[in-house]
């Protein structure tokens, strides 16, 4: 385990400003519910009638102005698309850093296998996510009990497993990604996790662009569709977990077999 | 018995030249020396006989394992000292060093500790903020605290200062006579000829020369002819590589002696020395006029 825990050591800074900065928005973000609270009807009625904005957020199908309303999508945004860029970041970085900083024949002229290799790299990416995620959960938690709010326990566990799940998608592709390019690209990872965000908006806006919700994991993720149905959506999550296990497929197969470069 | 032996190694990069057919043995117990210019091949060598990268066609045994599919059997006993060694930012000596000692699965602390007190090197430091000679210790460090039985170091003593240099040396010799074989990749032409007992020459991607140094400075019968009291070399055929000087001329000379004696009688001349080149002379002999004595 001496790899993992090296990338657990090194990621450790890293880790500690995306889950506090995430946590941090969050928590100010709740911090402002009670105030819109006594504004509900007005505030309701104004973004309840922006047209395809509304539908882009969801924000048809549940209100802003109640707590679970307010928290999907503040704080699902918050969450979602922060968690989804850090995700992004660590999958793009994983293995291509490796060349890309030269170190890659330090590591590899050990005795470790290369499966070996990837295989602590993948259990460090999703180490690091689970850590933010309970973080941020518990920031969560303090945050509702701080504005006096009661937690929906199944509305809020149903909410934070799908920005898990859509974390681990996105970090899984760019970790496939990873192994084939020699030059880590964090912009290949913000660029997806981007791209994945704004396909979910598109699709919601659009009825025709509807296809899209089985590319972009953002459609499980949608907080709309998940308090509104109280369950998740497997015909989205399905296809996302395909792509994820996909990536980390490639990821093991390519590795083993690609020429490091000096 | 070889400790390493390549048959018709091959790598292309794309349609780039690594290496072709090379045909390399190195028996156990030697200091092997691997000579050639930059870009001839010697990393890319190097780096397929350590499974960074596939060998297009060809195959090659470390200790009588497979390269390919027994790689980390011969990692395990094996010491690498990469010609420009990074190590992750951020981390400390010590962490480097524990790193590979645990990669190994080792515990490596007491020689560790004596070989960083011999180098001089303080552990403490983050890897970031050391020199190029300094990083060089650590990854000699890395390289030999598991005594492995087989050294494989590219270019190790570029950025050591020479008194490191000698250190390194003396270590090695060390760790030699504990019985490791020793495979040494230089372009230091004296490095090869004080410390190796048997060398090879790389020249775009082919083994040109294997065999004992001896043999290989004397594997040409072309002399170095130094003239005092001329500055012009005979103009003769087999004359090569001439430097003149204020009232003298050296030139390297690969012919006919006979003839080279009777025109030197002819010229007025204060001195004469008829040396046998060294191998750094050979070396430039075999690379720029691609003599192929195999």
């Amino acid at each position: 385990m001496t790899i993992l825990n090296q990338e657990l050591k090194r990621g450790k800074l890293s880790l500690l400003i995306w889950t506090l900065s995430i946590g941090f928005m969050v928590f100010i973000c709740m911090m402002m519910f009670p105030e819109m609270k006594g504004k509900t009807d007005s505030v309701s009625d104004m973004f309840s009638s922006m047209g395809s904005f509304t539908a882009a957020f969801g924000m048809d199908k549940i209100s802003l102005g109640e707590i679970m309303g307010f928290y999907g999508i503040e704080c699902g945004n918050i969450l979602g698309l922060g968690g989804a860029f850090f995700a992004g970041l660590l999958g793009i970085s994983a293995l291509a850093n490796e060349e890309k900083n030269h170190t890659a024949e330090f590591l590899l002229t050990h005795p470790v296998s290369r499966t070996r290799v990837v295989f602590e790299k993948l259990a460090s990416i999703i180490t690091q996510l689970f850590l933010m995620n309970i973080v941020i959960i518990l920031i969560s938690v303090i945050s509702f009990a701080a504005i006096g709010e009661e937690l929906p326990l199944k509305e809020f566990a149903l909410l934070h497993f799908a920005y898990f799940l859509l974390q681990f998608q996105i970090s899984a592709v760019c970790f496939g990604i990873s192994a084939f390019i020699r030059r880590g690209n964090l912009g290949i990872g913000l660029g997806l996790a981007a791209v994945f965000y704004f396909l979910n908006l598109i699709a919601n806006i659009s009825e025709q662009a509807d296809f899209l919700k089985y590319i972009t994991p953002f459609s499980y993720a949608d907080s709309a569709g998940i308090l509104s149905e109280v369950s998740l959506d497997p015909s989205y999550i399905l296809p996302g977990m395909v792509c994820a296990l996909l990536g980390i497929g490639l990821a093991f197969y390519h590795y083993d077999r690609k020429d490091i470069a000096g | 018995m070889n400790i390493i032996s390549t048959h018709n190694l091959t790598k292309y990069y794309g349609k780039a030249r690594g290496i072709i057919d090379l045909n390399l043995n190195v028996r156990e117990g030697e200091i092997f020396g691997f000579i050639g210019p930059n870009g001839a091949g010697k990393s890319t060598t190097i780096r397929t006989l350590l499974g960074l990268i596939k060998p297009t066609s060809g195959s090659a045994r470390i200790f009588d394992m497979d390269i390919v599919s027994e790689k980390e059997a011969i990692l395990s006993r094996i010491g690498y000292m990469p010609s420009e060694a990074m190590f992750y930012s951020g981390m400390k000596v010590s962490d480097i060093i524990g790193m590979s000692a645990s990669m190994h699965k080792k515990d490596c602390r007491i020689k560790a500790k004596e070989l960083c007190d011999r180098l001089q090197l303080d552990i403490k430091k983050k890897v970031d903020e050391l020199s190029l000679g300094n990083r060089k210790k650590v990854s000699i460090v890395c390289a030999l605290q598991h005594d492995p039985m087989l050294c494989i170091l590219d270019e190790p003593t570029s950025g050591l200062d020479p008194l490191m240099q000698k250190e390194f040396f003396t270590i090695l010799k060390e760790r030699h006579k504990e019985g490791a074989t020793i495979f040494l990749s230089s372009h230091v032409l004296s490095e090869i000829s004080r410390y190796c007992s048997r060398a090879a020459i790389i020249r775009e991607g082919r083994l040109i020369a294997s065999d004992t140094v001896e043999a290989l400075s004397a594997g040409t019968n072309a002399r170095r002819v130094t003239l005092n009291g001329t500055t012009e070399a005979p103009r003769i055929d087999g004359v090569k590589d001439v430097v003149p000087g204020d009232d003298s001329v050296s030139f390297l000379f690969q012919g006919n002696i006979q003839e080279l004696l009777s025109e030197l009688s002819t010229l007025p001349l204060k001195d004469l020395t008829i040396t046998e080149p060294d191998l750094e002379e050979i070396f430039m002999h075999f690379y720029q006029n691609e003599v192929n004595v195999l």
